[in-house]
């Protein structure tokens, strides 16, 4: 069974229509990469999966929970599902251990102590140990974004989202957050990731999805769709981008 | 006649005082508290909610707040409700404060970036909670300059409690007059008054804002 069941997704804002009747199914454990032009309509389905953003028609069942309609349950919901952003978007008024622990306590009521341990453990997973006590604006991207990745696991997802994780990152810092979600990945961790990173997408994926004009033009086994790409839409996006 | 000395004045003056301070306390604490509730509402993406408060920011931001104390006075008294000076000069001052409150608050809230929403929301937070540990926290620090700055318009606004006969500094000083004939003195002692009320909040409120901006 799905983890994730996307069927016929549509969304518009105002006239713009920018999901034409998106599916997908995206089972436990998967690691599907979502790749296309800016535009495409890539985030906006990201968004609609945890209730950021609203559709107009189709359906999204996410852990079995519908995700959309006015009785829908976001708060069981984002309990379940996790998300990361491009721009890390820590809380700067709380340290790092703060910002892991916020959402264990208010939404979970997990005792502080309890908490402080959990925080440790998935700091420790992404290697940020040490930076318990530090405020974000002592980190560096690549270690904000980290920080991100394990405020995010602190709730125990079964989804992890990923809106382009690394695109706001120095080059440098680009690997750091990417072996993160590789571990992740590795350990079984269903991911749903947005990203431009080629490389990342066909080594790690499980399932590549190339979205072109609000809709799901091609899919497949990333090594396979790298490969041969079968779409002339999709041949130029790959030889756009140099792999 | 009855003789008035200089000092008979000024205490007579700094009696009439402690009610402008204990009206202007009143008023930015009820105020606060009510423009609190209505910032809740204000940004709260509820429609209805949304157009009730700015349907009340602009009365009270665009009415003078001699008619709305002239309201609550003679208004409520229309409904044979008995209202005396102290009180409707209370309401007043509040709704008033809470309106001016709001609005500044607003813009406070609205300069904290959506991505922080966005990532409480995504944590399972509800408004509520994204407001109390996430957006405040953050909005409450650039809030407070203007906030004092603020609070010397209280303070200035009180002065019109006078017109419906609450006895604070401004209607002491009236009185004083009637009975000494010595407007330039007694006003001039008034307007000192004022300023020692007025000039450290505006001067903390300065100084606020220049350390929120260093701090950037
Ligand atoms: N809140 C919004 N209001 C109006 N239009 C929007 C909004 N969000 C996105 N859009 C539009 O919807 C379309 C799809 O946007 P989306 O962010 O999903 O694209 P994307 O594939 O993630 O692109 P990128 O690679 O640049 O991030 C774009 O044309 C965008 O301008
Ligand atoms: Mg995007």
């Amino acid at each position: 069974m799905s983890l994730v069941s996307i069927r016929d997704v549509r969304k518009s804002f105002g006239e713009l229509e920018v999901l034409k009747g998106v599916s997908l199914e995206v089972a436990k454990g998967d690691v599907v990469a979502i790749i296309g032009r800016s535009g495409s309509g890539k985030s906006t389905l990201l968004r609609c999966i945890n209730g950021l953003e609203t559709y107009q028609a189709g359906s999204i069942l996410a852990d079995g929970i519908e995700v959309g309609g006015l009785h829908a349950n976001l708060r069981e919901l984002r309990r379940h599902v996790g998300m990361v952003f491009q721009q890390f978007n820590l809380f700067p008024h709380l340290t790092v251990a703060e910002n892991v622990m916020l959402a264990q306590t208010v939404v979970n009521k997990t005792p502080k102590k309890e908490a402080r341990d959990t925080a440790a453990e998935v700091l420790a997973k992404v290697g940020l140990s040490e930076k318990m006590d530090a405020w974000p604006s002592q980190l560096s991207g690549g270690q904000q974004q980290r920080v991100a990745i394990a405020r995010s696991l602190a709730m125990r997802p079964k989804v992890l989202l990923c809106d382009e994780i690394t695109s706001a990152l120095d080059p440098e810092l680009v690997n750091e957050v990417l072996r993160v979600v590789e571990q992740l990945a590795k350990e079984g961790m269903t991911l749903i990731l947005v990203t431009h990173e080629m490389r990342f997408a066909r080594d790690v994926g499980t399932n590549l999805v190339f979205m072109h004009h609000g809709k799901v033009h091609e899919t497949g086994a990333p090594k396979e769709v790298f490969a041969a790409p079968k779409t002339p839409e999709l041949q130029q996006f790959v030889a756009g981008t140099g792999h | 006649m009855l003789q008035f000395s200089f000092w008979d004045i000024l205490s007579n003056l700094l009696i009439a005082t402690q009610w402008t301070i204990v009206l202007s306390l009143i008023a930015f604490v009820c105020g606060g508290v009510v423009g609190l509730i209505l910032l809740f509402m204000r940004v709260s993406g509820v429609t209805p909610l949304e157009w009730f408060t700015k349907g009340y920011i602009e009365f009270f931001q665009g009415t003078p707040l001699l008619m709305q104390l002239f309201l609550f006075f003679f208004g409520i008294a229309l409904f044979g409700v008995e209202v005396s000076p102290w009180m409707a000069a209370t309401l007043a001052l509040t709704f008033w404060t809470s309106a001016f409150l709001t609005e500044i608050w607003r813009g406070c809230v609205d300069s904290i970036p959506k991505g922080q929403w966005e990532a409480s929301s995504s944590l399972a937070l509800t408004y509520i909670e994204q407001m109390r540990y996430v957006i405040l926290p953050q909005a409450s620090r650039i809030a407070v300059a203007p906030t004092v700055g603020f609070s010397v318009q209280v303070v200035k606004g009180t002065a019109l409690a006078s017109i419906i006969g609450f006895v604070e500094l401004t209607k002491a000083g009236t009185m004083l007059n009637n009975a000494t004939f010595r407007p330039f003195l007694v006003y001039s002692l008034v307007a000192l008054i004022y300023f020692c009320l007025c000039y450290p909040l505006s001067w903390g409120a300065k100084k606020l804002e220049g350390r929120l901006n260093v701090a950037r």
